[in-house]
This record gives structure tokens, C-alpha cells and sequence, in this order.
């Protein structure tokens, strides 16, 4: 993907600086809008934005940096969504414990999927996650406990650390933003760390990578839970947020929704994720009278995405800016 | 007869019959893979178009034109439904696929994702989104065979006599003629098929209008036995996915045989455990991922 003028480019002192100056804007408006949404919105809804936008973040790990096509990422977002209302409702742990044990699923369902899946490349890659989300699917729909079509409803919010009171949306809210930001720190802290640089390593070029030494297996399956993690992070947290876990956000139709969050925001970028979740969740809304035609939309943005727009949004914006890498 | 043996006959006759659209459409997407390098994710969706044209051609045609009386039958669609098909199928080659054939792969596969969204959300919008029963089945293809051990359904016999015939008249063009010949020559090195005068172009768009016209035919052989619903496809095209991760995708023979053998799988898994014959296609991909990863036809990993 990057030729050698666009890399000395890239690392021009002068790129650095402003890349420096624009990545830390960057960060001071998504720290600010994280903060004040609530002023502007309905928190249930902001908190549909912050856990969308996990989930694409978190799937950009694998398609941005890694090179990694998923089409099952539904499976760990929902799948950990059911275990972590399980956990919450029936078991009658703290919303905490509820959501890590969601996380900790989420991984390991990511690692049991990354071990079938790397055996392939490329486009089979994502055929074979498309049909390992369907087994969850199908798990989902069959097993007792998920409440098959009516999902699992009435997930209590409870008390963060037995004194915050959740029911309350405010604390709500900016429980569900520090989740958010500490997720997104941890995926920015991954993508800049020597692990990230080699995922970005086997994106450019797989046999380079594994004649260089690395294990390329093993750095694409930690990607891989990790990624599952954070998705799970997300899914858990949306369940806690709506109260509910339905076998939508386990469905394939959600698999391709978070592509199309990662696409339009810029895959490979560090904010393009954010973007976009904002961007769908808040079109999905704005459209929800007109029935199935927005999933025309849907479709439609898909195409034009892939057609004209493959940088994204937010790439297109560090093109323009000449800060590629940097935002 | 062992009553045993009689079920586990007729839901092997059943699976068979689910057997003949994994065949038909893996063989399909195999067609397409092979010379264009692109997983046609539409692939389910044009299946569910087909189907649709057939429906429309009986049931909508007349009264859109004010003549009450028209129903365009059944054999008719057999022939018009994949042609329509295809020649959509090869607008999109030609208009939106071709500007991809330089990047990865996966921009085609996200395009034709995008494809589908956009054909079930119109077709949801226009039709009833749990499904409609095709009135259309000829008369002659009515009632039943007897089988000895079961009385099968004359259509669904006729459906997979009528796709064998399909499958090895595919091989048959593939492996054994001039075109097929020009097309393999154009998998291997399309530039040097390019230099000897022979137009790719059209071609690649020849070959996918004729693999997603292998999609359609499937639609209108679907439409009288399951009911034709926007949703036939989508939940089709995963299991196809696993069937061509199964077959591996670079045979011909290779995608028919795992697709008619997986239906047969399935079928028989409904007798010994029900509730896992959704899944049971999808647990021997895991299997053969574990075992041989290439898949079972797959030439190279």
C-alpha cells in the first residue's frame, strides 16, 4: 500500500510536527464532544454512538492494521452481549464483573475463531468467519438461556462498585464513556507499540514479515482475540445500556454493518472508526421511518464507499492535510 | 424394510434435494472465483432475484400491463428468469466490479456485500418479507413418484435430474471444449490469452453473466418448493460459503460433488439429531479446516 516517497514523506520532520499538531486537535475534539455529548443528546442515544464506535475501533484493529478481513465480528459483539445479561441477570453479579466476563467470552470465542480462520487467507478468511459467526448465530437462536427470538430482556443496571447508581442516566453515561475511552486508549496504545508495527508489517506484506522471523500466525491470532476483546467490551456494555440482548447484534447483517463503520470512517485510520460508527448509528436513526429502504441506504453507501471513497472519511481528511498515519 | 433405513432414504432424498442449490450455486461462484477472482457475495441475492422474476413473470406481469389473463408459466421462466439474471448480473461486471479487478479482493467481496443490501431492502419494501407461495408449477410436474421406499414429489425429481444435467453440462463447456479452454487459459495467464487476440473483457463478463444465470436457474427451480421470500438468499449464500471452504474452490467437479454430498449430509443428520442439521455443514468446515485447510478439491493452501 505505501511506496517509498510516500513513507519519506510521511516521515518528514515538517509531517511529523503538524501530524503531531492535528493528531493532539484530534484528540482534545473527541475528548470534548465524549464529554459534553450529553448536553446535546439523549444519553441512551450517545451511548449507542460510544459503543458502536468501540466496536468499530476495535474491528479496525484487525482490518486496518492487520490486513484482516472479518465478517464475523457480530458473533463476539452479541455473543458477549448475552453472557455478560446472563451473568448480570441471573447470576446477580456487579454490572462490572458482568461486562468483564463478557470481554473475557468475547476473546476466547476470538481466539477458538482466529485458530480456524488464519488457516486461510485473504478472502477465505472472511467466508470462514462469516460461517463461524453463523454457528454463534444459530447458538444464540437454539440455547435456553438467550430467550431464542424475544432475546434476553430486563438486564438490570445496577450499582458501579455497589455505590454509583446506573439506573441514573448520567452516571450511565459517563460510565459507558470511560469504557469507551479506556478501550480506545488501549487499541491507540496497541497500534503504536512494536506489536502494532508488525501487524502493520504483515499487512504490507505477509512473506516479508514471515521471512523477517516473525511468527505471523501468532501475531495475527493475538490480533485477532484482542480484537474479539474489545467487540465483546462493546457488545457487553450496549446490553447493559439497553437492558436487553437480541439476536441482532449477533446476526451477520451487524457483521457487515461495523465494515461499513470502519469503511466510511477510513480503515486504518485511528479516528476514521469513530467517524463512522457516528455516522451509520446516526443515518440508521434519522431513517428509521422509512422502513426497509434503510437498509437501500445501507447497501447503497456500501457501494459508493468501495467505488469512490476507499481512503474514508477521516483518510481522506489526513490526505488532504498531508498527515497520513497521523490521524 | 428396516423403517430405519426407509427415513434415513427419504431424508437423504430430501437433503439431496437442498443438495442440488449448494451445488448450483458453489458451482457459480467457483465459475466466477476461478476467472475473476471475486467472491460474489450477491451470489444469494441473485438466487433470490430469480426467484423473484419467476413469481413476478405468473403472478405481477399481467396486471402491471393491464391484461389480467397473462401469467407467463413456469417453463417460459425457466428459460427468461436466468437470462434477466445474467444480464444483470453482467451490468454490474461491466459498470461497477471491473473498476476493482486491481485491488484486493475484499473491495469486491464488500461491492457485492453492498449489492445484496440493496436488492433485499427494494425487494422487502415491494413483497411480502415472510415469503409467497410460486403458483406457477406446471401441471405435468404435479403429484408424486413412487420411489419404493417413499413417494417423492415429481417436481422435486425433476429438480435434480434437471441440475445434474446443469452441473455436468457446466464441467462439460468448462473442461471439455474450445470456450472452456480460452476460459481456464484466461485463469491461468489472462495477458498472454490477451496477446493472442482473444477479448478478456468480455469474457470475464461473459462468464460472470453465466455464473450468476446459474444463480437465477436455481432461483426459479426454488421458487415452487420453498416460498419466495427477499430473505431466501442471504441465509443460502453463508451456507455456500462453508460449502465452497469445504469444496476448496478451485474445482468444477469439486464444488458439484461437496455441494449434492453436503446436502446429503444434512439431510441425513435431520434423522439422527434434528436440532443439528442447521449447523452440522458448518462443523465439518471447522473439521476439514483442521484436517486439510486447501479443501477437499483445493489444489493449493
Amino acid at each position: 500500500m505505501t511506496d517509498i516517497a510516500e513513507f519519506e514523506a510521511e516521515t518528514a520532520p515538517e509531517t511529523v510536527k503538524r501530524g503531531r499538531v492535528v493528531q493532539g486537535l484530534a484528540w482534545a475534539v473527541l475528548l470534548a464532544a465524549v464529554l459534553i455529548a450529553p448536553a446535546f443528546l439523549y444519553p441512551v442515544f450517545a451511548m449507542q454512538l460510544l459503543c458502536f464506535a468501540l466496536f468499530a475501533a476495535a474491528f479496525n484493529l484487525l482490518i486496518g492494521f492487520t490486513g484482516l478481513l472479518s465478517f464475523g465480528h457480530a458473533a463476539f459483539f452479541g455473543g458477549a452481549a448475552y453472557i455478560a445479561g446472563h451473568v448480570i441477570k441471573v447470576w446477580g453479579f456487579p454490572p462490572i464483573l458482568g461486562i468483564l466476563a463478557g470481554t473475557v467470552f468475547a476473546a476466547a470465542l476470538g481466539w477458538l475463531v482466529g485458530m480456524l480462520a488464519i488457516r486461510r487467507q485473504g478472502i477465505y478468511f472472511a467466508m470462514i468467519t462469516l460461517a463461524l459467526a453463523q454457528i454463534v448465530y444459530f447458538f444464540a437462536l437454539q440455547m435456553p438461556f438467550t430467550g431464542g427470538e424475544d432475546g434476553l430482556q430486563g438486564i438490570p443496571r445496577g450499582h458501579l462498585l455497589g455505590v454509583i447508581d446506573l439506573s441514573q442516566p448520567l452516571n450511565m453515561y459517563y460510565f459507558v464513556a470511560a469504557v469507551f475511552l479506556i478501550g480506545f486508549a488501549v487499541i491507540y496504545r496497541v497500534v503504536h507499540s512494536p506489536f502494532g508495527q508488525v501487524l502493520q508489517a504483515i499487512r504490507e506484506n505477509e512473506p516479508r514479515a514471515l521471512s523477517l522471523g516473525y511468527n505471523v500466525d501468532r501475531f495475527k491470532l493475538l490480533a485477532f482475540v484482542l480484537s474479539a476483546g474489545l467487540a465483546g467490551l462493546a457488545g457487553s456494555t450496549k446490553a447493559l445500556v439497553f437492558q436487553f440482548a437480541s439476536l441482532t447484534d449477533a446476526h451477520w447483517q451487524m457483521s457487515g454493518e461495523v465494515i461499513l463503520m470502519t469503511l466510511l470512517g477510513g480503515m486504518g485510520t485511528i479516528f476514521g472508526p469513530v467517524v463512522g460508527a457516528v455516522i451509520v448509528v446516526a443515518l440508521q436513526h434519522m431513517l428509521s421511518g422509512i422502513g426497509s429502504w434503510v437498509q437501500v441506504v445501507i447497501g447503497g453507501t456500501f457501494i459508493a464507499c468501495v467505488l469512490l471513497f476507499r481512503r474514508g472519511i477521516v483518510g481522506e481528511i489526513a490526505r488532504m492535510l498531508k498527515v497520513g498515519g497521523w490521524l | 424394510m428396516d423403517p430405519m433405513i426407509r427415513l434415513i432414504l427419504a431424508q437423504g432424498m430430501l437433503g439431496l434435494n437442498n443438495g442440488v442449490f449448494y451445488a448450483m450455486l458453489s458451482l457459480g461462484l467457483a465459475v466466477i472465483f476461478g476467472l475473476l477472482n471475486v467472491v460474489n457475495f450477491a451470489h444469494g441475492a441473485l438466487y433470490m432475484l430469480g426467484a423473484f422474476l419467476a413469481l413476478i413473470l405468473y403472478s405481477n406481469l399481467g396486471p402491471w400491463l393491464g391484461i389480467d389473463a397473462l401469467h407467463i408459466g413456469f417453463w417460459p421462466a425457466l428459460v427468461l428468469a436466468p437470462l434477466m439474471v445474467a444480464a444483470f448480473g453482467m451490468l454490474i461486471e461491466r459498470f461497477l466490479l471491473r473498476r476493482l479487478y486491481k485491488l484486493d479482493p475484499i473491495y469486491s467481496l464488500l461491492l457485492t456485500f453492498g449489492i445484496t443490501l440493496v436488492l433485499q431492502g427494494v425487494f422487502i419494501n415491494f413483497f411480502n418479507a415472510s415469503g409467497t407461495p410460486y403458483p406457477g408449477m406446471p401441471d405435468s410436474l404435479k403429484g408424486v413418484v413412487n420411489l419404493g421406499f417413499m413417494m417423492f414429489p415429481k417436481y422435486r425429481l425433476f429438480v435434480i435430474v434437471f441440475s445434474i444435467i446443469v452441473c455436468f453440462g457446466t464441467w462439460f463447456i468448462i473442461e471439455r471444449t474450445h470456450i472452456g479452454a480460452r476460459l481456464r487459459a484466461g485463469t491461468e495467464n489472462p495477458e498472454l490469452v490477451k496477446a493472442f487476440g482473444i477479448n478478456v473483457p468480455l469474457m470475464v463478463m461473459l462468464t460472470f453473466g453465466f455464473g450468476t444465470g446459474l444463480a437465477g436457474l436455481a432461483g426459479v427451480l426454488a421458487a415452487p418448493i420453498y416460498s419466495v421470500s427477499p430473505l431466501m438468499g442471504a441465509n443460502l449464500i453463508i451456507v455456500i460459503f462453508a460449502v465452497v471452504v469445504i469444496g476448496g474452490m478451485g474445482s468444477i467437479l469439486g464444488a458439484v460433488v461437496t455441494g449434492f454430498s453436503l446436502g446429503l449430509i444434512e439431510g441425513i443428520t435431520k434423522v439422527f439429531y434434528a436440532p443439528a442439521s442447521n449447523t452440522v455443514i458448518f462443523l465439518l468446515m471447522v473439521i476439514v479446516l483442521l484436517v486439510r485447510p486447501q479443501g477437499l478439491f483445493g489444489k493449493h493452501g
